[in-house]
């Protein structure tokens, strides 16, 4: 029987249980015709998100943040998950490392 | 053309200064050359496998593959680099003299030639992957082949410059200083490398976050201003830090200070007593 290295047990059981304590349902940005939607995304302070970038487009993106320290390829018509905070209330800028004009924020405020 | 060359420069950057630190870090280790040379490659073939296989690494771990992926590539690297400066510890006196006197002598030990080849290649898949799908992205765009080939060539030829340059820079240094100066190099690398780690494990959920912003100096100076960028390559900048990143930064940081003071004073003991 071929069994899987114990690390990427631990990595699976690790990601799910993050996934699971996760407190709210995704909040989510989509890349839609070389654009993000919503260019401004509202979240409450004080609490981690599982953040969902969609990528719409056929080409390849790069959703980046050094407000944030994040930083992910979204393949063409694919998404990936992205976990943010808990954030202090502020603007956190973030943006499409593959297309310089592709910019949007995160405005955090007190709940 | 200016877009793509921007780009472009900017991954090449980071591949480009991690090559010349470890070039100058092993000055006078043999056949290193060839060993760096190796990791290219690798790391060249490396980027054109995850760039094909990107989708299926995105969706994996739901949704978290890449960020995990990035991290344990990074993490690799880091345990190189503090290999390579342990080795130097114990070994940089007879290196500067191999320096001084080509030929004469050969280095005992371990040379941490594979350690070298791993780090490179770390450096040159991550961000050639990177580079790999943004050209893809621009050439299926449509935009016109020319512009944005001649773009590619001068952002790619910037990066390596910048590269060259540095590692100039550091031939300049004096013999004396020269290994402890290229150990502070490779010591502040790999922090900088582990914090970039923790932000990714952090980005997976897998490690809090432990107060995100602790500072913000992003108005003094900017990570997207050049001078910010080469700082965050070289020495780890981040202008907004979390507390998992310099919580990581600090600890690999003290941990190859530690390990670079005591294992080769416990060699030296190992080998005095006889």
């Amino acid at each position: 029987m071929v069994r899987p290295p114990f690390i990427v047990l631990l990595l699976g059981v690790l990601t799910a249980a993050a996934a699971a304590a996760a407190e709210p349902g995704p909040a989510l940005i989509s890349i839609t015709q070389r654009q993000f939607a919503p260019q401004e995304l509202q979240l409450p302070a004080g609490v981690k998100v599982r953040l969902l970038v969609k990528n719409t487009d056929a080409l390849p993106a790069e959703f980046e943040s050094y407000d944030l320290s994040r930083e992910v390829i979204v393949p063409p018509h694919g998404s990936v998950t992205v976990f943010i905070g808990p954030l202090a209330p502020g603007k956190y800028q973030f943006f499409n490392d593959f297309n310089p004009d592709t910019k949007g924020w995160i405005v955090v405020t007190k709940p | 053309m200016l877009g793509t060359a921007v780009i472009v420069f900017r991954e090449v950057l980071e591949a480009s200064l991690i090559v010349a630190i470890v070039l100058g870090a092993s000055r006078g280790i043999p056949k290193r050359g060839q060993w760096v040379a190796g990791g290219i490659l690798i790391g060249v073939a490396g980027a054109g496998v995850v760039a094909a296989f990107a989708g299926e690494l995105a969706q994996s771990l739901s949704g978290n593959g890449q960020a995990i992926f990035n991290a344990i590539i990074l993490s690799l690297a880091v345990a190189m680099l503090a290999w390579h400066n342990i080795w130097m510890q114990r070994h940089g006196k007879e290196m500067a003299a191999h320096v001084t006197a080509i030929g004469n002598g050969v280095i005992q030990g371990d040379r941490p030639v594979l350690a070298l080849a791993a780090i490179v290649a770390a450096a040159v898949m991550r961000e050639g992957s990177e580079l790999v799908l943004f050209l893809w992205a621009v050439a299926a765009s449509g935009a016109t082949s020319l512009p944005m080939t001649a773009g590619a060539a001068v952002g790619l030829g910037g990066g390596i410059a910048v590269g060259g340059l540095l590692y100039r820079g550091l031939l300049r240094i004096p013999l004396r200083y020269f290994f402890r100066a290229t150990a502070w190099l490779v010591l502040l690398l790999a922090a900088g490398l582990a914090a970039q780690a923790a932000a990714f494990l952090n980005q997976a959920g897998l490690l809090p976050a432990l107060g995100t912003g602790l500072w913000d100096t992003s108005s003094i100076l900017s990570q997207h201003s050049i001078f910010g960028q080469l700082l965050h390559i070289l020495v780890g900048y981040t202008a907004r830090p979390s507390g998992i990143q310099v919580l990581f930064y600090v600890t690999t940081l003290a941990s190859i200070l530690g390990l670079m003071k005591w294992i080769p004073s416990r060699h030296n003991q190992v080998v005095g007593s006889y």
